[in-house]
């Protein structure tokens, strides 16, 4: 089964959930896919075993072959080559890797070059294994990362993917193909709009969800009120607390301080399972 | 005419908080929400829309049934995954690359352009506003970055203001470099978490590869005061100017379930009062 956890609107817990359900379920496999951010190794503490780079491809233009025709500038939809009467010149950041550059040059001169945009690390917290992206620093795609992040799923294990924040490319392609999205979202009114795109697109896209409400006491009554209209199940509430807020500020997940909680985000997993019916 | 820009790196630190308080607080800017696929500001701005304008990020692909011949080439070469089993187009997954086309034996993929969400501009009680909103699942949110934050500079031209205030996305992403290139300066909104800090780092690193000059403001500083300490000593070093320290406080959120900023609604707390003399801060910078 593969859960993922997001949220519309940032800073609403979606790592801290994520974290607290790995720990409490056990032997899950646990991908950040917040490749920008990558917040979870914080709260788990993992033992890194090894870093990979990431990479993309690129076009790389032969000079020897290459006549300056400008097809290849023509056919680029954004704009990453730009054709002078003696250069043919790439711009890696516009790329995003479709290759038809290489297919529509007259000449053949153009290939694929390796691009690094970011790495990825792997570590285990017993029997939790952990897979985590970054992407570099002035790179503007993160969505290559993401699905390199993705590609580590292994078969068999039970997987967690923490999604990165917002509702557009990075989001869907982190919950796309998962059985399930718990949305975390916050009682207020930033929490519920961003939690209503966030709803639109996982229905486009034909994820099943529930909510999980975090800081539960603050703010107002009306993202009930929406998930009750909207026949959402709101899964789990965890309440505003001083403690879970301190406990979180110092990298640990409150569930392994508050025992308590351990059999409640078990139980939320159960009811997931049994509604994904695996 | 000055531009800064708020961010986080990590969400829900407050940047949209302070944004819409430094919008009440100042005489004469306009300010634009570049959060487009999550935009809160119009939540404590309420802005009145004056113009929508249509935003095309890219092309979409469309197959034309009656000329397919099912060869399957387009679903072969699609480095997107865009084209299902039944080979039709997954309008989510595509990106408007071309090459479906390109390598179609008998022309039956056209690009069309695909609307991706709305730009507006829009006039609220203390000055002019540009905003957009991102459809759900659309992509492209720098280029729709890129309009908002344009409109804003030709509304701050029409309108003789000094200031653009542009309200950032989390992340480091392109949403994130679409929002800072160019901009006189950028408030960092941290708060003293470990996530937080690593978050802070990663965006002042960004900040430096685009040659913005940073500013860090603390929200919430009384979660955690060690972790509060570690961010002073740590902007200290590399002399990074830490222009707000601000307590966490209920009546943040209150404001907010009121539809209000903080510099409106509580004008006398100590929230506010940080704020305000952030602002005095930022000006005294900028001007």
């Amino acid at each position: 089964m593969i859960v993922s956890v997001a949220s519309g609107k940032g800073g609403t817990g979606k790592t801290s959930v994520a974290v607290n359900i790995a720990l409490s379920v056990g032997n899950v496999q646990f991908l950040d896919c917040d490749v920008e951010e990558p917040n979870a190794y914080l709260l788990l503490h993992p033992d890194l075993q090894k870093t990979e780079p990431v990479y993309t491809l690129i076009p790389f233009v032969d000079k020897e072959l290459c006549s300056h025709c400008g097809e290849c500038a023509k056919f680029c939809q954004y704009n990453a080559i730009f054709v002078t009467a003696e250069k043919t010149l790439v711009f890696p950041e516009l790329c995003h890797s479709c290759g038809g550059c290489a297919m529509v040059c007259p000449k053949k001169a153009i290939t694929g070059e390796k691009h690094r945009v970011g790495v990825l690390k792997f570590g285990s917290v017993g029997d939790l294994a952990l897979v985590y992206g970054e992407l570099e620093i002035g790179k503007p795609m993160s969505v290559p990362v993401i699905k390199a992040v993705k590609n580590q799923i292994k078969e068999g294990k039970d997987v967690i993917l923490d999604s990165p924040p917002g509702t557009s490319c990075p989001f869907v392609e982190t919950v796309r193909g998962s059985d399930f999205c718990i949305l975390v979202t916050e009682p207020t009114p930033f929490g519920l709009h961003d939690l209503k795109i966030a709803v639109e697109v996982l229905k486009k896209i034909a994820v099943p969800f529930g909510v999980v409400v975090n800081r539960a006491g603050i703010g107002d009554k009306k993202v009930y009120d929406y998930c009750r209209g909207e026949n959402i199940r709101v899964l789990l509430e965890i309440p505003y607390q001083r403690r879970i807020a301190e406990l979180y500020s110092r990298g640990i997940p409150f569930s392994l301080e508050m025992p308590e909680w351990k059999e409640k985000f078990q139980a939320l997993y159960g009811e997931i399972r049994r509604s994904v019916g695996r | 005419m000055k531009q800064l820009t708020i961010l986080s790196g990590k969400g829900g630190t407050g940047k949209t908080s302070i944004t819409a308080s430094f919008a009440v607080l100042a005489k004469n800017a306009v300010v634009a929400d570049c959060d487009v696929d999550a935009p809160d500001l119009h939540m404590l701005l309420h802005p009145e829309i004056i113009k929508t304008q249509e935003f095309i990020g890219s092309n979409v692909a469309i197959i034309d049934e009656t000329k397919c011949i099912k060869c399957g080439l387009c679903r072969e070469k699609c480095v997107f995954d865009a084209i299902t089993s039944n080979l039709n187009v997954d309008a989510i997954a595509c990106e408007g690359c071309g090459v479906c086309a390109v390598v179609c034996p008998v022309d039956a993929v056209a690009l069309t352009p695909r609307i991706s969400g709305n730009a507006f501009i829009s006039k609220t009680k203390y000055g002019f506003m540009s905003h957009a909103i991102l459809h759900p699942g659309e992509s492209n949110s720098g280029k729709l970055v890129t309009l908002v934050r344009q409109n804003a500079k030709i509304l701050s031209e029409k309108e003789n203001c000094n200031l653009i205030i542009i309200d950032g996305s989390p992340g480091i992403g392109c949403p994130v470099i679409a929002s800072i290139t160019g901009v006189d300066a950028a408030l960092v909104v941290t708060e003293p978490t470990l996530s937080g800090i690593h978050d802070l780092k990663r965006v002042l690193e960004l900040l430096d590869h685009f040659n913005v000059a940073p500013f860090v403001c603390i929200n919430m500083y009384d979660i955690n005061t060690d972790n509060t300490n570690r961010i002073l000593s740590f902007c200290k070093e590399n002399g990074t100017d830490v222009v707000g320290i601000i307590p966490f406080s209920p009546e943040v959120t209150q404001a907010m379930v009121n539809g209000k900023t903080i510099v409106e609604y509580s004008p006398k707390s100590v929230v506010a009062e940080e704020i305000l003399s952030m602002w005095k801060k930022m000006c005294l910078f900028l001007v």
